[in-house]
């Protein structure tokens, strides 16, 4: 949802494994007699249905039922405005699949998404790295830590405002810049065709990196000490420990944060909406801006279906490999 | 290069390197913000001074009292606050029954349900927005609390589930069987004895799921139509609409729309961290 509206990314739980492993789940202690097992088998076992009621009907309701509904919306012409739907198969999809527009919208996301993903993780790395010293005091260091989570805490909407405030042609960033020669005219950060989708970019990568930044110092600071020690016995240096040693055991951190992140950074709509809009020209089009534009804007409600369904299967090709990946390191 | 330093030159070199990097990235992550304050404060005439100034001559709280003064913007504020409680409380509520029945039974089709509840959680909202707006729509909700608070529900509950499922995996199963030796029912074992311990977990999970309510913006567009119903981030965008734009009412806004976060991050930081980094940090 924070990627729709959300920057801020749901926490990276999310696609954790649920349930207990199968040991556990089976050990209720038969050797007892209480009053639980006296119950009829059949009670007893509508017991955990009783608990997951509210869940069952919420999650139908609002998530089972709105896919099915998406996706038979995509197959048919003038739903939701016409009383009357067509139903036309596949061709929705042969149509937004070969629409200039839509192709452009899903290079722009993979660009977006995929810079945010690299950028996050250096900068994340780096201001992790440098928080985890021993070169400073535990409260300088706290405090830093503080102000480098700071752009986690703020919601999209507003850290599209302040960015187009700091980045207004006659805002403060555009003065600093004249101010030391780096530039000699004020620059359109958003508003010029060349330059606006890397600006959104920016500011997506400003606002997403602390995430990886708290999990990578959580990261860090979980591997062994003797590890390290053992590496300086044998003789190497700063770099070779970080290269031999840091970077393997925060592997798998990575990983899962940057599939986390493509999957979130993916269907990011807010940042984009309040910045730019899409334009100019839809050079900063994404495929969630251009699937709400098509539906809440044109009212093209079948085609805009046709979009929102292939948004979620690419996000859900992402999440398999995410799900898949997670088993493997459970086992 | 090593043995034209001595080695405290050497650490002392180092400090003042991590310092300095230290502080750059504190510029990078702080001055947007900083700014975001200080404009805040500023007249909207001073706005873009040239040169700009931190702290301008027109120094004032006068675009918070604009905001204060304001019921349609106070209104903003209430709907927030009021849909973000709603939707952690249900959350709470029907998320420690999920985890509970995750955690302590086995059952049909549990896989298939755990790996829903898994998957929900990278469904597109866009994907979402439709049905939703013509299920909505078709039940009347239209411009409704009632929307926001169901539909925020599809992404804090499974969230919440996912939590509860696995804090509860940490209590032994005996503190339960204790109770129901006793003669309590499940249910009394799970309200009297695992939601008190589980107090900690139940925090992170309230905090996280406040949040991500505060901060919705595209259903909260989409689901609600009349200015009195918006939340706080349609309404900043919304002041954004208006012709000539009041940049320091606008930073006031944002300053009071981000408090609620902030304040919950600086009184249970840690509660806030372990929410957002389980999962991907694997202990």
């Amino acid at each position: 949802m924070c990627r729709g509206s959300c920057l801020r990314p749901r926490s990276a739980a999310l696609f954790q494994a649920c349930f207990p492993s199968e040991k556990t789940a089976l050990s209720t202690n038969h050797s007892k007699a209480t009053s639980f097992q006296k119950l009829p088998a059949l009670r007893k076992k509508l017991v955990p249905f009783a608990y997951l009621s509210p869940t069952l009907l919420l999650l139908a309701m609002l998530s089972l039922l709105p896919i099915a509904m998406v996706f038979f919306y995509s197959l048919q012409d003038n739903v939701i405005m016409n009383k009357t739907p067509q139903w036309v198969g596949f061709e929705n999809y042969i149509e937004i699949l070969g629409d200039s527009v839509f192709q452009q919208a899903l290079l722009n996301t993979l660009y977006f998404t995929g810079m945010s993903v690299l950028f996050h993780l250096l900068l994340g790395l780096a201001f992790a790295l440098l928080l985890n010293t021993r070169l400073i005091g535990p409260l300088p260091k706290a405090l830093f830590r503080m102000i480098y989570i700071l752009p986690w805490v703020f919601t999209a909407t507003i850290i599209a405002i302040l960015w187009r405030l700091l980045l207004n042609p006659n805002g403060v960033l555009n003065y600093l810049l004249l101010w030391t020669g780096l530039v000699s005219d004020k620059i359109e950060w958003l508003s010029s065709r060349q330059l606006a989708l890397h600006t959104v970019t920016f500011i997506n990568i400003w606002a997403g990196y602390p995430f990886y930044m708290v999990s990578l110092l959580a990261g860090l600071q979980g591997i062994p000490d003797e590890l390290y020690e053992a590496g300086r016995i044998d003789g190497a240096n700063g770099r070779q420990l970080f290269r031999f040693i840091t970077l393997p055991q925060l592997t798998p951190i990575i990983v899962s944060l940057a599939m986390l992140d493509f999957i979130w950074t993916m269907q990011q709509f807010t940042l984009i909406w309040m910045t730019t809009g899409g334009g100019p020209i839809r050079v900063t089009e994404m495929l969630s801006t251009f699937t709400y534009k098509l539906a809440f804007s044109s009212y093209e409600f079948s085609l805009a279906s046709t979009s929102a369904f292939v948004i979620l299967l690419l996000s859900m090709g992402v999440a398999w490999f995410y799900v898949r990946k997670q088993r493997a390191s459970d086992e | 290069m090593n043995s034209r330093f001595s080695k405290s030159t050497q650490t002392y070199l180092a400090r003042l390197g991590v310092l300095l990097a230290l502080l750059l990235g504190a510029l990078f992550a702080g001055f947007p913000v900083l700014w975001m304050v200080a404009s805040s404060f500023k007249s909207n005439t001073e706005i873009f001074a040239y040169p700009p100034r931190l702290i301008a001559e027109s120094f004032s709280a006068g675009a918070y009292l604009a905001v204060f003064t304001n019921a349609e913007k106070v209104r903003f504020f209430l709907n927030s606050y009021l849909v973000s409680g709603m939707v952690t409380l249900l959350t709470l509520l029907v998320g420690i029954l999920g985890g509970y029945s995750f955690s302590r039974y086995t059952f049909f089709f549990k896989k298939p349900l755990n790996m829903l509840i898994i998957g929900v959680q990278a469904v597109p909202p866009i994907t979402l927005l439709i049905p939703y707006f013509s299920l909505i729509v078709g039940l009347k909700l239209h411009n409704s609390y009632l929307a926001l608070i169901l539909t925020y529900m599809v992404f804090t509950l499974s969230y919440a589930i996912i939590m509860m499922t696995g804090y509860f995996n940490t209590l032994p199963r005996e503190l339960d069987e204790a109770v129901m030796i006793d003669g309590g029912s499940s249910f009394v074992a799970l309200w009297s004895v695992l939601v008190p311990i589980s107090l900690p977990g139940i925090v992170s999970v309230g905090i996280y799921t406040f949040m991500l309510a505060w901060n919705e913006f595209l259903f909260a567009l989409t689901l609600t139509k009349t200015t009195d119903m918006r939340t706080v981030p349609v309404g900043i965008q919304l002041l954004m609409g208006q012709h000539s734009y009041e940049w320091n009412e606008m930073m006031a806004m944002s300053v009071l729309g981000s408090l609620p976060v902030l304040l919950l991050f600086l009184f249970f930081q840690r509660y806030f961290i372990a929410g957002m980094t389980a999962g991907s940090v694997k202990g």
